[in-house]
């Protein structure tokens, strides 16, 4: 009976992609000093109205097409009513009896490899809101310093259903997400920045039994955090009913140093939020032209460009979704495969997932930052198909292209003399002087000695430096040894 | 429905403000007697009546995306009872 259950839901705030505040006509530009992007309508001034931005509406729009939902041609803002200084109004404007986008759902790839597997997470809804201020506790001789740059910046706030079973599903679903809001430009996902939080309620059961007591992981901002700290709490939780002890519903926090989560408050404490209308903003109306301009508007969704892959290119289902991880890797792949032939689309995708990749980690580069364009690595892959390089030969020139020794992959085998010999004669010359050397090899494989043969393959290749067609190679020799 | 001085209490905790036991017994009088008039207005019969979420039927007016108002920091700091290094200085409060 030790067995456990865990469950996740994730809130996710996501900054939207406007130059202007949701409801003030404030810049939302990052980095500016102090309260000198904080306009009446953000500071509360007695008298103020709040007026609805347009372009945050339709990033609500975007978001709620790519995801499948509901978009709601009438939703409503409330207030949700809380004393905090970095809400000078005294409540936040949210969204709650009728939100935006309600529904959708997001699938995603866990794991790699042979043990990857598909999950559907569906999403509860995602609403509009505006983002508080900042609080500085430090240094201001026992007062706090509040910066409203912040307070007013359009947020989306993506809610999911209990569906995820660890942290590493969990994982999945926000860099899917993340990279989703990005793809659709309705979210920079500048993690550091803030840009993009999310925060996990957990909870732990015996499988079949009904959902725990679950504990709400304010405010992560990386996926690495996200993933320490549910592991962190899934543990502590279960410690926490194996030795007798029920759960409390609370709110805590992630200290990434200790690696531990501590209580912010407990149910007792929870606010009172008290949600009502906001008799200042009206109904929001949704049309369907709206909508459907919005649609037209989309660009391929990743869901929909991993499926042209598999039609297209005949790739497989995990590395399509692979090479649709985000914008920026679909367009790399894509733009090699234009240059190396839809024919070689194949080779293409391990390039990129798998050479291109470990590279990249190696030196700890995004796919945008890549020495290797796709053009050089599409050309590459050219180069490997028409057999005028064996695969072998091709990382040697990867490698020469990364470290900017030639413009192109022809130039680096021209110049580094690395063109295949592919001349039957010449092999011939070449497996004819190592079967002289080394009659000791011949006669073990001629006794039965199969790993001979590799050792003579080998001989070969070192003295074509490599660049003999190992196809090639191989048929000579037998046909040699055999003879 | 009435409300009991204790709720009246919370209610007044809730939006910060400060009530003396006369004030909050004064109140109660004054909530009780809007609950009376809610009473009154729950026994119409509102089947089929969608609910409005405001007074007005009227749907809300946007605004182009675009950044219409200048720093006035200075100005607005002019006003306000602290500040410190652009920052507006309060009494301090940690979660």
């Amino acid at each position: 009976m030790n067995q456990w259950e865990v469950v996740i839901g994730i809130e996710t705030h996501a900054q939207l992609a406007t130059v202007s505040k949701i409801f003030s006509g404030a810049s939302t530009a990052f980095g500016a000093a102090p309260n000198t992007q904080a306009c009446a309508v953000d500071l509360a001034l007695p008298g103020v109205l709040p007026v609805l931005n347009r372009q945050a509406v339709e990033c609500a729009i975007r978001f709620g097409l790519a995801i499948g939902a509901h978009v709601a041609p009438k939703s409503v803002f409330a207030r949700k009513n809380y004393f905090y200084p970095d809400l000078p109004k005294g409540y936040q404007i949210s969204q709650f009896e009728l939100p935006v986008v309600q529904g959708g759902a997001i699938t995603v790839q866990v794991g790699s490899g042979d043990k990857a597997y598909e999950k559907t997470v569906n999403l509860t809804r995602a609403h509009l809101e505006e983002d508080a201020g900042k609080s500085l506790h430090e240094d201001f001789h026992g007062k706090s310093g509040i910066d409203l740059n912040r307070a007013g910046t359009p947020l989306l706030e993506i809610v999911t259903e209990p569906d995820m079973r660890s942290s590493d599903e969990a994982v999945a679903y926000a860099r899917a997400l993340h990279a989703l809001v990005r793809w659709i430009g309705i979210c920079d996902g500048n993690m550091q920045e803030g840009s993009f939080r999310c925060d996990a309620n957990v909870s732990v059961r015996r499988p079949g039994a009904p959902f725990g007591t679950r504990r709400e992981i304010k405010n992560l901002n990386s996926f690495r955090f996200l993933k320490e700290a549910i592991d962190y709490e899934v543990q502590w939780q279960i410690n926490e009913i194996e030795e007798g002890r029920a759960i409390q519903q609370a709110t805590v926090l992630f200290d990434p140093d200790s690696g531990e989560t501590r209580t912010m408050r407990t149910k007792e404490d929870a606010h009172d939020y008290r949600y009502f209308p906001d008799p200042d903003l009206l109904p929001l109306a949704i049309t369907d032209d709206w909508i459907a301009r919005v649609k037209g508007e989309l660009p391929e969704l990743p869901v929909q460009k991993r499926q042209r892959f598999m039609d297209q290119f005949g790739l497989s289902a995990y590395d399509a979704t692979t090479l649709t991880a985000s914008q920026e890797i679909a367009d790399f792949y894509e733009a090699t495969v234009g240059v190396a032939g839809q024919g070689a689309a194949k080779p293409c995708a391990n390039w990129v997932m798998v050479d291109l990749a470990a590279r990249l980690n190696k030196d700890g580069l995004e796919i945008a930052q890549s020495p290797v364009s796709p053009q050089q690595l599409g050309g590459l892959v050219a180069r490997i198909a028409d057999n005028t390089i064996s695969n072998n030969i091709a990382k040697k020139v990867f490698e020469a292209l990364w470290n900017g020794e030639g413009a192109s992959a022809d130039e680096v085998i021209d110049k580094q003399g690395l063109k295949q010999i592919t001349d039957s004669g010449a092999i011939e010359a070449l497996v004819d002087e190592v079967l002289a050397a080394n009659a000791a090899n011949v006669a073990e494989y001629r006794a039965g000695k199969e790993k001979a043969f590799n050792a003579l393959v080998g001989q070969v290749m070192k003295a074509a430096k490599g660049k003999a067609n190992p196809q090639q190679v191989n048929e000579l020799l037998k046909k040699k040894l055999e003879a | 429905m009435s409300l009991t001085p204790e709720q009246v209490k919370r209610i007044a905790h809730l939006a910060r403000i400060e009530v003396s036991e006369s004030e909050a017994l004064t109140t109660q009088g004054h909530l009780n007697g809007i609950f009376e008039l809610i009473e009154q207005m729950q026994a119409v019969d509102t089947t089929g009546v969608e609910p409005m979420a405001h007074a007005q039927d009227v749907s809300q007016r946007l605004r182009p995306d675009a950044v219409s108002e200048a720093d006035r920091r200075a100005a607005y700091q002019a006003v306000a009872p602290e500040t410190e290094a652009g920052l507006y200085l309060v009494p301090k409060v940690i979660e």
